[in-house]
């Protein structure tokens, strides 16, 4: 066991699948020689050569195209997008080609790889290197969506990603990358993709969040434990394929909800999960559903501190559940 | 050949006729349909006939397709007409391991590399037994088998995506190569840009060919872009490149095997451009005759690409009426029989909508199939009833 950061973990997942799959390589801006601007492939292209592990030209739909290609003739490709706000370059690769690929030639070609890409705000980033878009990427069939949100499941989530047969969105919580540690296995080992986790158990109200709004919801529960909202947190790990049972468990015991996330609140994720709660759990709930989340506005810079939810945006919408 | 024909606006090339091709392009076949001996390239009588064979299927599909989609009995079709000599050219000088990332007009490539003119067929009804399982539209063929990649709609996605195969080959030290199609339309995309970009820096061994047919859909050339030639785009990005007469067979053979011959040395990719004109509409949906000039169209049409290999091969006592006869009756058997198997093939079943979009189903895809079904059972019973709802 090492105690990790969760870029340390990141880079320790890449680390050990590529000394296991010869197939695995990683391109993308910076990755190489100067092993990315959050460090996530520090000294990986010193250990395993040029060829696999690539500085590109500076486009990211080349990018993804390129990996594509690679992917379809044999090998493995990680490709990383600098920052999540810059992958709209690449969005007709992944959307219309990446994802459709297996299901237009019939199963005859298919592409695995893992899409990494820092994503989300509290880093001072601005409008665009703060963003949190898994909204557009959950709604594109034939795309898996997983973001982790401790060193842990970093590791493990991104082999799993590595070796799932389909592509996969990997989305990394930059504002997590160094402001968390925890205890990583030196072996490789998996988390199942399409399943979430209850990092805290409760039995008043559900929290559901992933990646960096878990911590904020952990915090949330302390806040409203001595007000008597004993929280359940649900860490989703994965948007796509969604973990749809162990939401539904926990809203049949609680029948409150609180569902948090940094993206803007029109048509995110949350809307998803309140939809799926309604369709199939709507006589279990005692209130609302309620969502914390980013504005309908861009990202600040000065005032982002206020854009996202904290743990009294939350512990105020548990409030507002608990005494409906 | 590439390197001289790159810098051949300094050239003068006298024509023995005048012609509406542009003058920079490499040529073999003069206006008169004569082989310049010096650039001929020495190809074996069953090769040459082979070439023939595939020019004529392919047009025989396409005027297959055609009539198919005037007739009501598929939806669309993107015919070729006047492309042939590219689509064969270039395939004639590739090897069967080498991938293949075509656009949506290039049946002749597919043709070459030996796909099943039954499961063309099959993809142009989107039945049960096309390869793509019925999800898109006519003429996007894939065949996994023959590294022939799946044909995408949007315009220039492929360019990269073979540019990243090859990658993949040059980086396990293979030798295989990647060919990618485009039109003058598709130069205009940011994947054309990225992938040459890319080809260029990686020294990848792909080979791009620009099929310029004049238009992308209505829009000519000449307000695609400010450049005056496509080729003139190599430079940019650091590869050589050649324009040649997109309706001399062997023109286009002989800069795509120098290509080729020159990605497997490890020398990096080379842009072809294959100047032409497009002799059909677009698509089935498509009236060239509300864009096209007309005149610049007789001109080309007395340079079907077919027509001029005929006089080559005839030339050469290869060829005569005699067997062309034979060919063309043994091609439209062999199609006619094709077509009554595949238009009897029933539509794919309901459960294939589910599969493909992952490895497995999920969890999400299982109850949508399930609730899908169920209400397959109840189609129809409204009509029976004005009361309940028939749940």
């Amino acid at each position: 066991m090492a105690n990790l950061t969760l870029v340390q973990a990141v880079r320790d997942a890449l680390m050990t699948e590529m000394a296991l799959d010869p197939r695995v390589v990683l391109m993308g801006e910076d990755v190489g020689l100067n092993g990315g601007v959050f460090r996530a492939t520090e000294g990986l292209q010193k250990e395993f050569g040029e060829g696999r592990v690539m500085d590109t030209p500076l486009a990211e739909s080349g990018i993804i195209g390129l990996a594509l290609g690679m992917s379809v003739n044999g090998m493995r490709p990680v490709p990383e997008i600098q920052f999540m706000d810059f992958i709209y370059p690449a969005f007709d690769q992944i959307v219309s080609e990446v994802a459709k690929l297996r299901y237009r030639s019939g199963g005859g070609f298919t592409c695995p790889m893992v899409i990494r890409t820092p994503y989300g705000g509290g880093i001072k980033g601005g409008h665009y290197h703060s963003q949190s878009t898994e909204a557009y990427f959950a709604h594109t069939a034939g795309l898996k969506v997983v973001i982790p949100s401790n060193p842990y499941d970093a590791k493990g989530l991104l082999i799993a990603s590595i070796r799932d047969e389909d592509p996969v969105l990997f989305m990394e919580p930059k504002r997590l990358y160094r402001s968390v540690k925890g205890e990583v296995p030196e072996e490789a080992y998996t988390v199942e993709i399409g399943k979430a986790q209850v990092v805290r158990p409760g039995k008043d109200v559900t929290l559901i969040a992933w990646g960096a709004m878990v911590p904020v919801c952990l915090k949330a529960a302390e806040l409203c434990e001595p007000r008597g909202a004993d929280c359940e947190v649900i860490d989703l790990r994965t948007l796509v394929p969604l973990d749809e049972e162990t939401i539904l468990e926990s809203v049949r015991k609680t029948g409150r909800v609180v569902i948090v996330h940094e993206a803007q609140k029109t048509c995110g994720f949350g809307a998803e999960i309140s939809a799926l709660i309604s369709e199939e759990a709507i006589l279990s709930l005692e209130a609302p559903i309620m969502r914390v989340t980013g504005l309908d506005t861009p990202f600040p810079y000065t005032l982002e501190h206020i854009y996202l939810p904290d743990p009294e945006r939350v512990a105020l919408a548990v409030g507002k559940v608990t005494q409906f | 050949m590439l390197e001289k024909h790159s810098k051949s606006k300094k050239k003068k090339i006298v024509l023995k006729a005048p012609s509406v091709l542009r003058a920079d392009c490499f040529r073999v076949l003069d206006e008169s349909n004569r082989p310049n001996e010096k650039v001929e390239p020495k190809l074996s009588k069953e090769v040459l006939l082979k070439m023939y064979r595939n020019m004529i299927a392919t047009r025989l599909f396409d005027e297959r397709g055609m009539l198919l989609q005037r007739q009501g009995r598929i939806g669309f079709y993107v015919p070729s007409f006047g492309q042939e000599a590219i689509q064969i050219g270039t395939s004639a000088a590739l090897k069967q391991n080498d991938w293949i990332f075509p656009s949506y007009r290039e049946p002749g490539v597919f043709i070459s590399r030996g796909a099943s003119l039954f499961e063309m067929l099959c993809n142009l009804w989107g039945n049960q037994s096309d390869v793509c399982k019925g999800r898109q539209m006519p003429v996007h063929y894939s065949f996994s088998d023959l590294r022939l990649f799946s044909v995408s709609s949007p315009i220039a996605t492929q360019v990269i995506q073979a540019v990243g195969a090859s990658l993949a080959s040059k980086n396990r030290k293979e030798k295989d190569v990647a060919i990618t199609y485009f039109g003058d339309g598709g130069t205009s995309e940011n994947d054309f840009h990225t992938g040459l970009t890319f080809a260029g820096a990686m020294k990848t061994p792909t080979i791009f060919i620009c099929t310029n047919n004049g238009y992308a859909i209505s829009v000519p050339t000449q307000k695609q872009t400010g450049a005056h030639r496509m080729v003139d785009k190599a430079i940019g990005y650091g590869m050589p490149g050649v324009a040649v007469d997109g309706n001399d067979i062997l023109a286009v053979y002989a800069a795509t095997q120098e290509a080729v011959d020159r990605a497997r040395r490890g020398e990096g990719p080379t842009l072809i451009e294959c100047v032409t004109l497009r002799m059909g509409p677009h698509s089935s949906s498509d009236d060239p005759t509300r864009y096209r000039d007309a005149q610049v169209y007789e001109a080309w049409a007395k340079r079907d690409p077919i027509q001029r290999f005929r006089q080559y091969l005839e030339g050469k006592k290869l060829w005569d009426s005699k067997k062309q006869e034979a060919l063309e009756a043994e091609l439209k058997a062999t199609l006619a029989e094709a077509v009554e198997k595949a238009e009897k093939e029933p539509v794919p079943n309901l459960d294939t909508l589910f599969e493909d979009v992952y490895a497995e189903l999920t969890p999400q895809l299982k109850r949508q199939k399930a609730q899908l079904l169920a209400e397959q059972e109840l189609r129809g019973k409204f009509e029976n009833t004005s009361e309940a709802f028939p749940l």
